[in-house]
């Protein structure tokens, strides 16, 4: 099999190393040749790895790389339908997976602590936080209630909650993600397990919180010395935070090693390939693949200049002052403050900020989504303030939205071809041929076989309902197209290749991007000029060169500081 | 990088419909398909009663009257020495038919007032809503028999009766539905794309919004046969010689020395009831 020798020239040194190290420390989790499957789809194949006692290892893979299938496997949480068909778990020496349920249950939840994904689904909505984390703490059996609050509060102080009293009479509802995920992780933490399993533990949390939560876990392998198995999509913050690296795909383990060895040089072709995926590595990817687009992109600009234009003529969007209040129960939250922007035909500009930040409110406002309370967006050269529905809808034809998640967008009733072509049919451009003919040219564009053509949305991949989204936003030729991450639903490979998509979309059309992420590494890719947003307010604005090298705001320092350091 | 395509040659629709067959027989539960062949049949005897018995359901034959349950005939004779089998499949008729009458009044009725409330919303959705909470408040049966009362004692205004009477249940699930699919995403983006309100409401909202609330129609079937032989057992029918399942059960029981023409007709309204809820629950699931 070619993963087989893949493996085998990827072993040399990276095993060796590993294995050096595993032998100086005592060996708490051990997998081998696990392979599981689903009735007759195997998901994990042959997969093999050591994890010592107090060091972490990752398992990366995109989606469907069977990782959280390992995990589960590990703890013992398969779904019926999922047989372990070959391998061996041992943890602390005994066979996980031969063990009695009854032998079994005491290892879980005290000596393996599982981290969830979702942290708000985690928790059950309608009790108290303490009253869930007493639970826990009853299952060590020490102790009274009093004794046992203490511990939990002494826990919670320990995970970096700064109100431990406060989050113990608390329900879930009333705390954020980031704490959220700080109290699954101390009831996690709580009966000193030997080993975490942290299934996406940051995936749904924002940039900071991501760094303090990863920073948190550091500390807790440090001073307790717990072992901590990481599932993550995401190289970069595994290259950062992990011991040791699996890397994974559709459940062949294909290259293995200490993180920094892994990351800095990876050997096997699907390491390398998601290695240049992730933004943060190498921040000029496409602006260097592709020397003349500078060039052609002045050049057209020197020539409108050279039209006689106006500076300002250039601009495509313009926000001056653009407020927006939202009143919830009897709290007003100001979403949007005072807010101010310009982008330049042909740009592309970044809104940047956490949930909260007003970056998708502003995104709204400018598509006439909600109406403003105060300032004025001016695009092309009209002012929308006194817009009509009617007036909407032509301007519309020039302004199209791609949403943040593919799976939402689409109407699933319906099939690719119609989806992609109810633009057409609602602004009655050209004939039924004309318009077929240009749905199949827009799906070309977007890299979409015309096979696809009679299937509904259920039966393609995110890479792909993206690719149709998109296609359906540009099908009229609008001159904007406003990104509300479009890539945060999807894979790291799949997302630079949406990028790229959008980099030649751009050049070929001339298109203006207003793009909304919270990623400042993919900011640094696509963007030319950027908007950093906390709170409703713009704190810091400018070319994206200028801001990443010289932050001038503490915020934005924040920020930076929060893409994960790749070791070198 | 690339993202696998796999290239499906399109199958030629005859063959399309083929595997769809195959794949029902393969992937529907027995217990589904028994129900289904159930409902055929008393569908069958509702349009061609003629196709399934030799006798007539009127004609009296005083010299057969009261025969038990046997090969010549299978639910026996009553009174009059009509075959009891004969007067079932005839009574199919107006039995399910007006069962299908009445769910499709609530269907329709409710279907649409669930519709606009949910999708209108504002000053609407109140003046609905409370209309709803009126007729929730109203004993659907008490409602039924009031309704008898006023327009006629015939079968076909049972149905009515029993139309308006759950009218409120699917107005309830079909406003729900729709608030559902009225703020998901791609609704909005529809809007986005030039879509007007009667285009969106029509093309994205009801085709999202159906599926459950023909789920419930299906058991609405089920309870509005119950009903409705419930209605002509208490005589809020057509009178006799018309031969109504609630009916037949209703003279069956003045002769106690012929108990069949009792459990006849009641065993038949109880399978094709149960066979019914079991193809709603199992739809409810699979939709």
């Amino acid at each position: 099999m070619a993963t087989e020798n893949k493996l085998k020239t990827g072993d040399g040194p990276a095993i060796n190393g590993f294995a050096a190290h595993a032998q100086t420390t005592s060996t708490l989790l051990r997998v081998d040749g696990l392979t599981v499957a689903y009735g007759d789809q195997t998901v994990v194949h042959d997969v093999s790895f050591e994890l010592a006692r107090g060091q972490s290892l990752a398992l990366i893979g995109e989606s469907g790389s069977g990782k959280t299938t390992i995990a589960r496997t590990v703890l013992r949480l398969l779904p019926p339908e999922a047989r372990v068909k070959a391998g061996q778990i041992k943890f602390n020496r005994q066979d996980v997976l031969e063990l009695g349920e009854r032998q079994f249950r005491p290892l879980r939840g005290r000596e393996l602590g599982f981290v969830p994904q979702d942290p708000s689904n985690a928790l059950n909505a309608v009790r108290t936080i303490g009253s869930q984390a007493l639970e826990a703490a009853a299952l060590l059996a020490e102790g009274d209630a009093a004794a046992r609050r203490e511990r939990v509060l002494e826990t919670f102080r320990q995970v970096g909650l700064t109100d431990p009293d406060r989050v113990y009479a608390s329900y879930p509802h009333q705390l954020s993600g980031g704490m959220l995920q700080r109290v699954l992780i101390g009831l996690a933490v709580l009966p000193r397990p030997a080993l975490i399993v942290a299934d996406e533990p940051t995936s749904g949390l924002d940039v900071t919180i991501q760094k303090r939560i990863l920073d948190l876990f550091a500390e807790l392998k440090e001073s307790l010395g717990i072992g901590v198995l990481f599932i993550t999509h995401d190289l970069a913050v595994a290259a950062e935070r992990a011991d040791a690296l699996l890397v994974l795909k559709d459940g062949v383990v294909q290259e293995r090693g200490p993180a920094a060895q892994v990351f800095a040089a990876p050997t096997s072709e699907y390491a390398r390939e998601l290695q240049a995926d992730v933004p943060a590595v190498n921040p000029d990817r496409y602006r260097a693949a592709d020397p003349d687009q500078a060039q052609s992109q002045a050049k057209s600009r020197a020539k409108s200049q050279a039209q006689g234009e106006a500076p300002s003529g250039a601009s495509q969007i313009e926000v001056r002052s653009l407020s927006k209040t939202f009143t919830v129960g009897d709290r007003t939250v100001r979403a949007v403050d005072d807010i101010s922007f310009t982008v330049r035909r042909g740009s592309t500009h970044a809104l940047v900020g956490e949930s909260g930040s007003g970056k998708t409110t502003a995104a709204r406002l400018l598509l006439g989504l909600e109406r403003p309370d105060a300032g004025e967006i001016i695009i092309g050269d009209q002012s929308v303030r006194a817009h009509s529905r009617g007036q909407w809808r032509i301007l519309r034809r020039h302004l199209q939205l791609v949403y943040q998640n593919p799976f939402t967008s689409l109407d699933p009733t319906w099939r690719l071809e119609r989806i992609v072509r109810e633009p057409l049919d609602r602004y009655r451009v050209g004939g039924k041929a004309e318009r077929v003919e240009r749905v199949k040219e827009v799906l070309a564009a977007v890299g979409l076989s015309e096979s696809l053509l009679h299937r509904r949305p259920t039966h393609l991949s995110g890479g792909q309902r993206q690719r149709v989204a998109i296609a359906r936003a540009l099908v009229l030729r609008p001159d904007v197209v406003v990104l509300d991450e479009p890539t945060s639903a999807l894979d790291v490979t799949v997302q630079a290749g949406i990028i790229e998509l959008l980099f030649r979309l751009q050049r070929e059309l001339g298109l203006t991007y207003l793009f909304v992420s919270h990623d400042l590494s993919l900011v640094r890719q696509l963007a030319d000029t950027v908007s950093v947003l906390q709170g409703g307010r713009v704190v810091e604005d400018g070319p994206v060169q200028e801001i990443f090298t010289r932050p001038r705001h503490p915020y934005t320092e924040a920020l930076l500081d929060a893409i994960p350091a790749l070791p070198r | 990088m690339s993202i696998a395509i796999a290239p499906r040659p399109a199958q030629p629709p005859a063959r399309r419909l083929t595997a769809a067959a195959r794949s029902a027989f393969t992937t529907v539960p027995p217990s589904v398909l028994l129900s289904f062949i159930v409902v055929l049949i008393v569908l069958l005897w509702s349009l061609f009663p003629a196709l399934f018995t030799s006798y007539s359901a009127v004609t009296a034959n005083p010299a057969d009257k009261f025969l038990g349950p046997g090969a010549q005939h299978w639910l026996g004779t009553d009174d009059l020495g009509r075959d009891e089998f004969a007067r079932v499949v005839y009574g199919a008729r107006s039995s399910v038919g007006t069962a299908v009458v009445a769910v499709a009044i609530g269907l329709f009725a409710g279907g649409l007032i669930g519709l606009l409330a949910g999708f209108v919303g504002g000053w609407v959705d109140a003046v609905l809503g409370r209309l709803v909470d009126t007729l929730l408040a109203i004993p659907g049966f008490l409602l039924a028999v009031v309704v008898v009362t006023g327009l006629g004692f015939t079968t076909l205004n049972a149905a009515i009766a029993t139309g308006i009477a759950s009218v409120a249940i699917f107005a309830r699930l079909m406003r729900a539905e729709t608030l559902k699919v009225r703020h998901s995403v791609f609704v909005e983006s529809s809007y986005l794309q030039g879509g007007s309100r009667n285009y969106v409401l029509f093309r994205h909202v009801l085709p999202n919004a159906y599926r459950s609330v023909v789920a419930l129609a299906v058991l609405q079937l089920g309870s509005a046969i119950i009903v409705i032989a419930a209605l002509a057992f208490l005589g809020y029918g057509s009178p006799p010689p018309a031969s109504d399942w609630g009916l037949l059960v209703a003279a069956g029981q003045n002769d106690a020395t012929a108990p069949w023409l009792v459990y006849g007709p009641a065993i038949v309204i109880v399978i094709t009831v149960l066979s019914i809820n079991r193809i709603s629950r199992w739809l409810r699931k699979t939709s």
